[in-house]
């Protein structure tokens, strides 16, 4: 019955959202004011129908409910809870509700939160989200729709796939699919400003908030994600340039652009079809990395059960909407140029030339992503692209990116003073020399681009917190003075130094842990001792364990630095046996220098049942990582809710900071 | 020309969209990683009974000395889909007089007995690969898995995923008269 209330409100969604990708954009084009009023109650039924539709199949999980494919096929009764919940977007058709259940979200975000936007750039806007949401839920309802039915019922489920089960999996898909889905609405603004013919100031600070809060659920999940494949898949690693990792951070990288690129166009009226051209392409790189995941066009460790059906479905959407929406730029961007001219050195110039890096990386990045496909396509050969071609590119293009995310923020909008700026990073290039210098004093032989690229780390550092320092006049005024300034300051500003020193310490743990790291494989017996970085780590040996649905051989190590013991590590190797797989659980000692990251393979052999492979790994600064990512979201919602920004808050011009204030990010 | 210029990223859609159309052919498969026992000899084993039933255990031996072609399933009582297969698996021994040998793979013998009393016994002979080192000389990557082998004891078919629908059952007979007719052809 509730899989039937789920199904049918499904697909009155889709009848909703039908109605709203006619309605208001025919009544913004005949001026009839009701026509284009009704994009809001349909956004919110849309929205309303399709929480009960996600509802309905999450109590299906809940309650294993086995007369339901979905579930049967990616569930089972001895499940965890929250594996169960999670369970929901763990398979295609889940997570394609999901992602239309979000897209709709953003839709009434826009319907209830916009009230100052202009009705006919409303009307418009919704409807053009509205037409993704119709490809989105007829592609359910016809080729994956997650309420079939299966009769008879089997004994249980076939168990999520136990890598997945996780709780930083968990979470992931939810925060990724925020991010993903989230840039929809900043492509239905472009598409909708195209169809008007207008981009102005007002356009992108509409925009704004929206691609902020896309930006900031993409930079989580990413992270997520990252931090689940460094503990759950045992390689010690958290950035493999898998196809899926790809596709995800591409359009973070373009949605950087957009986010730096729509500042100018908000501040200084320029730079319009290049700011559309972003909003486009970073939601159409989001969709690529849809069709990729769900096609096996690519070969990957994410990809979701295939079908050719599909793929051909998804691309026929593809070819829709990012063919139409480049089409129609190609034929209106014309109309649109103009705005502020401005000298080679200048904030404008920066952030042209920001813009460009990062499209260039985007670019590399998705060559290299592609090229195993072109290759096989023309030559027939079958090759896997791997990091080795991805640092070679995209570091080289980042590093200029870091130094001038130093500069940036000093440089002044039409015209600046490169010299004056430089003047005042005395002390940033100062510490710059030391962190380079302490590089290569830490390792002498090791690569030129970790000294580098350490200290550009410290460059930034000094950099963006000098830039805050200034504004706040900081051990120039009175400290009550730099106080109420820095109260006073708008929270875009906070956000940008944050989001700025974000990067910087990612860059500590990015080198740290890639370039620094040690790494120990041996054949272990019980009393076997492992020294690295200082540890010694004692091998105790194996014991069986069984949890609810999995048994696991859980080793057990003890941790001695000069001689004391400091810690106890049980690695574990579990075996899931209805979903038929093996996985690793790493143990780690986490400290701010560094993890020491075990973990336990196969046993050495059959006969020899006390002898284990046993991994140890020191990874220097690793932890830098996820606090340089949450200093990046954190910035993100310091931007947020800047007040020139916040989402239907009534404009309050009498205590609005000065237009010149407004910083970069 | 600026004009022009715009157009450039519609035209590396297009292209780039050409290219997957292409890689959507569903004869391609970016993991197909031909089974390497395909036209090569069976792996050479010899697997005792599972404890608690009649059934003897199997050799590789066993299976040249078959004289026919002969299906070798790998199966396991924790395996769901296996016991989907099952019921087809009975049928084409008693139906269409199929003969077939069993690996149980990774299973407790008190469980696998357990398992074949309840269901029934359609196998001829059943090894019991215990601790799943046959099944990965068979390069098991899941179970259950089939195989069809001819009379010289060479792999000639194989079916990963358990046997359910027409078409897996299509397969395997066409597999399996390939291989009989090769024999009469042979002698």
């Amino acid at each position: 019955m509730i899989p039937e209330i789920g199904q049918f409100a499904l697909m009155l969604a889709l009848a909703a959202a039908l109605v709203q990708s006619v309605l208001p954009i025919l009544g913004a084009s005949r001026g009839r004011i009701l026509w284009m009023q009704s994009a809001i109650p349909t956004a919110l039924v849309q929205c309303a129908l399709l929480t009960v539709a996600f509802a309905a199949l999450m109590r299906s999980f809940i309650v294993s409910d086995f007369t339901v494919v979905n579930v049967a096929t990616n569930s089972h009764s001895l499940k965890p809870m929250i594996y169960k919940v999670a369970g929901t977007w763990g398979s295609h058709e889940g997570s394609l509700l999901l992602w239309a259940l979000i897209l709709a979200v953003f839709g009434a975000g826009v319907a209830l939160l916009g009230r100052n936007i202009p009705a006919g750039l409303k009307a418009r806007t919704l409807s053009v989200q509205a037409w993704i949401s119709v490809g989105f839920l007829s592609f359910m309802i016809f080729t994956s729709n997650p309420f079939d039915r299966v009769f008879p019922p089997p004994m249980d489920g076939n168990d999520l796939n136990p890598l997945l089960q996780d709780i930083g999996l968990a979470l992931h898909p939810p925060l990724l699919y925020l991010g993903y889905v989230g840039f929809s609405i900043v492509f239905s603004f472009a598409v909708a400003a195209l169809i008007e013919g207008r981009v102005d100031p007002a356009w992108a600070r509409w925009v704004r908030p929206w691609t902020l809060a896309a930006w900031v659920s993409l930079t989580g999940g990413i992270a997520l994600g990252s931090w689940w494949a460094y503990y759950e898949l045992g390689w010690g690693g958290w950035w493999f340039w898998d196809p899926v990792e790809n596709v995800s951070f591409m359009p973070w990288l373009l949605g950087t652009a957009l986010l730096h690129s729509a500042i100018v166009t908000e501040k200084r009226d320029t730079f319009k079809s290049w700011t559309i051209l972003l909003a486009i392409l970073t939601f159409s790189l989001s969709l690529l990395g849809t069709f990729i995941v769900r096609s096996g066009l690519l070969t990957s460790v994410h990809a979701f059960a295939v079908d050719p059906e599909r793929g051909v479905y998804i691309l026929g959407l593809l070819a829709v909407s990012i063919g139409g929406s480049l089409t129609l730029y190609a034929w209106r961007a014309p109309a649109l140029e103009g705005g502020g001219l401005f000298t080679p050195i200048s904030r404008e110039a920066g952030l042209l030339i920001n813009n460009l890096l990062l499209a260039t990386a985007t670019a590399a990045v998705l060559f290299g992503t592609l090229y195993p496909l072109f290759l096989e396509a023309i030559t027939g050969d079958k090759i896997s692209v791997g990091p080795p071609f991805f640092n070679a590119a995209f570091i080289p293009l980042m590093l200029p990116l870091v130094f001038l995310m130093g500069i940036g923020p000093f440089l002044s909008w039409k015209r600046a003073d490169l010299r004056g700026a430089l003047q005042r990073l005395k002390l940033a290039i100062g510490v710059a020399l030391v962190f380079a210098l302490w590089a290569w004093w830490r390792d002498t032989d090791g690569p030129v681009l970790a000294i580098i690229a350490f200290g550009l780390a410290g460059w930034l550092l000094v950099a963006s917190a000098r830039e805050w320092a200034s504004r706040v006049k900081l051990g120039e005024a009175p400290f009550a003075e730099s106080l109420r300034r820095a109260k006073n300051l708008p929270r875009a500003a906070h956000g940008m130094t944050l989001a700025h020193m974000g990067v910087a310490i990612l860059i500590v743990g990015m080198v740290g842990s890639s370039a620094w790291k040690d790494e120990r494989v041996l054949f272990a017996s019980p009393g076997t001792v492992v020294e690295i970085a200082g540890y010694e780590v004692r091998f105790d040996g194996v014991a069986r364990v069984r949890g609810p649905n999995y048994v696991s051989d859980m080793g057990s190590l003890t941790v001695f630095r000069g001689g004391e013991m400091i810690t106890q590590l049980d690695p574990e190797r579990r075996w899931y046996p209805v979903a038929q797989m093996q996985t690793t659980e790493s143990a780690i000692r986490s400290t701010l220098a560094g993890d020491l990251y075990v973990t336990i393979g196969e046993p050495a052999a059959d006969e020899a049942s006390d002898e284990w492979t046993l991994r140890v790994l020191y990874e220097p600064f690793v932890n830098f990582l996820w606090i340089g990512t949450v200093f990046l979201v954190i910035g993100g919602f310091f931007s947020l809710s800047d007040r020139r920004l916040r989402v239907g808050a009534p404009r309050r011009t009498s205590s609005a900071p000065p237009p010149q204030a407004t910083p970069a990010e | 020309m600026k004009r022009l210029l715009l157009f450039l990223p519609v035209a590396i859609v297009g292209v780039l969209f050409g290219f997957f159309f292409w890689g959507l052919n569903p004869d391609r498969d970016p993991n197909a990683i031909p089974s390497v026992l395909i036209s090569q000899p069976a792996p050479e084993f010899d697997l005792p009974p599972v404890e608690g039933t009649e059934t003897p255990g199997l050799s590789v031996d066993d299976i040249r000395a078959a004289g026919e072609p002969v299906l070798v399933n790998v199966f396991a009582s924790w395996c769901v889909p296996c016991r989907a297969e099952h019921v087809v698996l009975t049928r084409l021994v008693e139906q269409d007089g199929i003969r077939l040998m069993g690996i149980n793979y990774k299973d407790k013998p008190t469980d696998a007995s357990n398992w074949l009393d309840e269901l029934g016994n359609p196998y001829e002979r059943i090894g019991s690969d215990y601790s799943g080192r046959v099944g990965i000389e068979w390069g098991l990557s899941g179970v259950p898995e089939t195989f069809v082998i001819d009379t010289n004891g060479t792999v000639v078919f194989r079916y990963v995923g358990p046997i359910v629908d027409t078409g897996a059952v299509d397969e395997i007979m066409t597999a399996l008269e390939q291989a009989r007719a090769q024999a009469a052809g042979g002698v």
